[in-house]
């Protein structure tokens, strides 16, 4: 187990590693393809040579790229300093370096970010959890019943139906029809837990939907795959009543393959949901990589996507020793 | 067809007054499917003892492991979309478990009656410790603790041969051996001390040289224990010397039953004949098997016509006026004059006939 545990944190470290070559090599190679200098985004429009020339001095652009790559790694392990010559910035671990458009640290500026991506995904996850299973677990017990098909025709709506279309829907029925909330834009939890919790349902429910509807759809499958296993049959052999059996012999087959997916999710989600940030104009880690993006601010872009990186990685990680946990065959390999 | 479901061929059985312990009467197990109805067990009938073996031998698919579900009444379970139609009686003593509350069978199920499975390593929940496994089915039906019911599957484990049972009580599944398994299986069955235990093909998917081992001690526990057993089994020679009474199925039916004896060594059905010709043998080369049973298995959704062997019968044209086509035979008395050693078969050829047949044609070759 141990050992399994310290090869696991090595593929952990060697991932975020090739990421992060893998960022850096296009933070060069966007400006090489596109002909821009990096000092000139930096800058802006209105500037000339000399300021240019202090800013590559400054930022580093004037060394080495593989020299440039570990500073960058050293500073966002132990920060580092911006030294023009005449003056010297200390950013402090882990530096991310500054954002080309508001010169603010793109860790700040992640900070600012991540309780909102965090409230979104923390929160859509409960519910597409618990009601992706529920109803997976309910379809398949009820199979080919009327309740099942209803269900299933609502999952393959959920798969089907693009986020910023429920999220039309969502509020239309949830505050306009039923009167049972009102819109609000985010608020930090920390500042007024009632007024965050009003503003994350909608979201919630969205977000949710969407995924809850496929988690049905693959929890109705594993179940009834798993009803037709040979150790259901030696369960119900034993006397064991039909609740046992569901729920001690048949549920827990059907939640691994579960884990695996829902690591993935909640890890890619935590990288920032982009389109329901958009749509419910939440200033979240999504939307602040959609704008750098636009805006060519490269520091940024960089910082989000190693974050996002870094917890898909750390998702698949908790995944595996889950998997251990759940699995006790897997502890030999 | 001239079905006559209404036939109920008279058991072999204990004096007239006192039941038989299980006492199975023209069960019939229907699956409806989008193909049609498969009819996987088609008026079925037998009796056993306590203390006695029967054997039910027939090839893949001829409805053995349907049966014995049908005993446990296991197709009960489950969704009820795609449940069989049951009908028949299965008496286990004295009660009809067919019509009984299905949670009344529930709670005879793995104490009175229990079941070992082919494959142990499928049979048996991955997650689970083989003791844990052992002791949630103690305690299903005892009211014991976790620390009794533990001592309990330690010496169940003892008992089937496992070493270092207080040990090996932890270990899960796959840590064990396909043997082993089997015996973990076997523990496990007998953790309550049923009445009866079917065992289904429980050598099938194990090494040859564990397989006598696991057959050693199934009679073993059973002279121990004194419980009726059903041996299912597609190997005529697992059964030969296993069982007390041997039942042969052919498409879901029964078409030879007797003592082992008779059904071993004076067969009078032509399937039977083509079981005991197939069976691999040590002294015989593989290819020069006797009466291979030629042919595939008959369609469970269209029976074949009068008799369902017909189409592989060697013999099919012996009876005059193509009666083997038309008509179905009954399982009739080979020799009315033999007594509680009676023994059973279901062929249009006259006794006279298969007495030849066997004796000059077919023993000789074996
Ligand atoms: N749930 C089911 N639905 C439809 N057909 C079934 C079902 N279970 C068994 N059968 C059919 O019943 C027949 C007998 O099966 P079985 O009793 O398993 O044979 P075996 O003698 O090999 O144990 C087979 O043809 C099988 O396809
Ligand atoms: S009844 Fe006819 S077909 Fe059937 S076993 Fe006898 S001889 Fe063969
Ligand atoms: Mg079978």
């Amino acid at each position: 187990m141990l050992v399994y545990l310290i090869r696991r944190l090595f593929n952990v470290v060697a991932t975020l590693l090739v990421v992060s070559v893998v960022t850096f090599g296009i933070f060069f190679a966007v400006p090489k393809i596109t002909g821009s200098d990096p000092a000139l985004m930096y800058a802006g429009r209105e500037t000339n040579e000399t300021a240019l020339a202090g800013i590559r001095v400054k930022m580093g652009f004037d060394k080495p790229i593989s020299e440039q790559y570990l500073i960058f790694v050293k500073g966002i392990v132990a920060g580092r300093d911006y030294n023009t010559g005449v003056d010297s910035t200390h950013c402090p671990a882990p530096c991310f370096g500054y954002s080309f458009k508001t010169e603010t640290p793109v860790w700040d500026l992640m900070l600012d970010r991540i309780p909102v991506t965090l409230s979104l995904a923390l929160g859509a996850a409960v519910i597409w959890v618990i009601a992706g299973v529920a109803t997976g677990v309910v379809s398949a017990l009820k199979r080919r019943t009327a309740i099942d098909r209803t269900v299933m025709v609502g999952a393959l709506a959920g798969v089907s139906l693009p986020i910023f279309f429920t999220g039309m829907v969502a509020p239309a029925v949830l505050v306009y029809g039923l009167g049972w909330l009102d819109v609000s834009n985010y608020r930090p939890l920390t500042e007024d837990p009632g007024a965050w919790l009003n503003s994350m349902i909608l979201p919630w429910v969205t977000l949710a939907f969407l995924f809850a509807a496929t988690y049905a759809r693959i929890t109705r499958a594993t179940m009834l795959e798993v009803l037709g296993e040979d150790y259901i049959r030696t369960a119900r052999a034993k006397g064991l009543t039909e609740r046992v059996v569901i729920r001690k012999h048949a549920l827990r087959s059907t939640l691994t393959p579960l884990v695996t997916m829902f690591g993935l999710d909640f890890g890619g989600l935590l990288g920032g949901a982009v389109l329901t940030e958009t749509t419910f104009s939440f200033q979240g880690l999504g939307t602040a990589a959609v704008a750098a993006i636009g805006a060519g601010d490269l520091p940024v872009i960089m910082g989000i996507t190693l974050l996002a990186a870094l917890f898909v990685v750390m998702a698949n990680l908790i995944v595996d020793m889950l998997y251990a946990v759940i699995d006790p065959r897997v502890r030999l390999t | 067809m001239t079905d006559n479901p209404s036939f109920v061929p008279e058991p072999a059985g204990p004096a007239p007054g006192s039941e038989p312990f299980l006492s199975v009467r023209d069960l019939q197990v229907h699956f409806p499917t989008d193909d049609g109805l498969v009819k996987s067990v088609d008026g079925l009938s037998f009796d056993l003892e306590r203390g006695r073996t029967l054997g039910i031998v027939g090839e893949s698919g001829s409805g053995k492991s349907v049966t014995s579900l049908a005993i446990m009444g296991l197709h009960r379970t489950g969704n009820a979309r795609s449940r069989p139609h049951i009908s028949g009686e299965v008496r286990l003593d004295g009660e009809d478990l067919i019509r009984a509350d299905a949670e009344h069978v529930r709670k005879l199920r793995g104490r009175k009656m229990a079941m070992v499975f082919q494959d142990p390593l499928s049979a048996m929940h991955p997650y689970y410790t083989v003791g844990h496994q052992i002791i949630e089915a103690y305690r299903t039906h005892q009211d014991v603790d976790k620390k009794k019911a533990r001592t309990r599957a330690i010496e169940m484990l003892d008992r089937v041969g496992i070493p270092e049972p207080a040990k090996r009580v932890d270990a899960y599944p796959h840590e064990f051996s396909g043997g082993m398994r089997q015996r973990a299986m076997i523990a496990m069955a007998l953790v309550n001390n049923p009445e009866l235990l079917i065992a289904d093909e429980p050598t099938t998917a194990l090494d040859v040289t564990v397989q006598a081992q696991i057959l050693d001690l199934i009679r073993d526990l059973q002279k121990e224990f004194g419980s009726a057993v059903i041996m299912i089994t597609h190997d005529l020679g697992v059964v030969a010397e296993m069982a007390d009474d041997i039942l042969v199925m052919y498409g879901g039916r029964c078409v030879e039953r007797g003592s082992a004896e008779k059904v071993f060594y004076e067969p009078r059905h032509p399937y039977t004949w083509g079981l005991l010709g197939s069976m691999p043998r040590i002294d015989r080369d593989q290819t020069d098997r006797l009466i291979p049973v030629k042919g595939a298995p008959p369609s469970l959704i269209n029976i074949p016509s009068g008799c369902a062997f017909n189409p592989r019968c060697p013999y099919a044209d012996v009876p005059k006026g193509g009666i083997t086509r038309t008509q179905r035979p009954e399982l009739t008395l080979v020799d009315a004059a033999e007594g509680a050693d009676r023994h059973w078969s279901a062929c249009h050829m006259s006794q006279e006939e298969r007495t030849r047949i066997w004796t000059e044609e077919i023993a000789p070759k074996l």
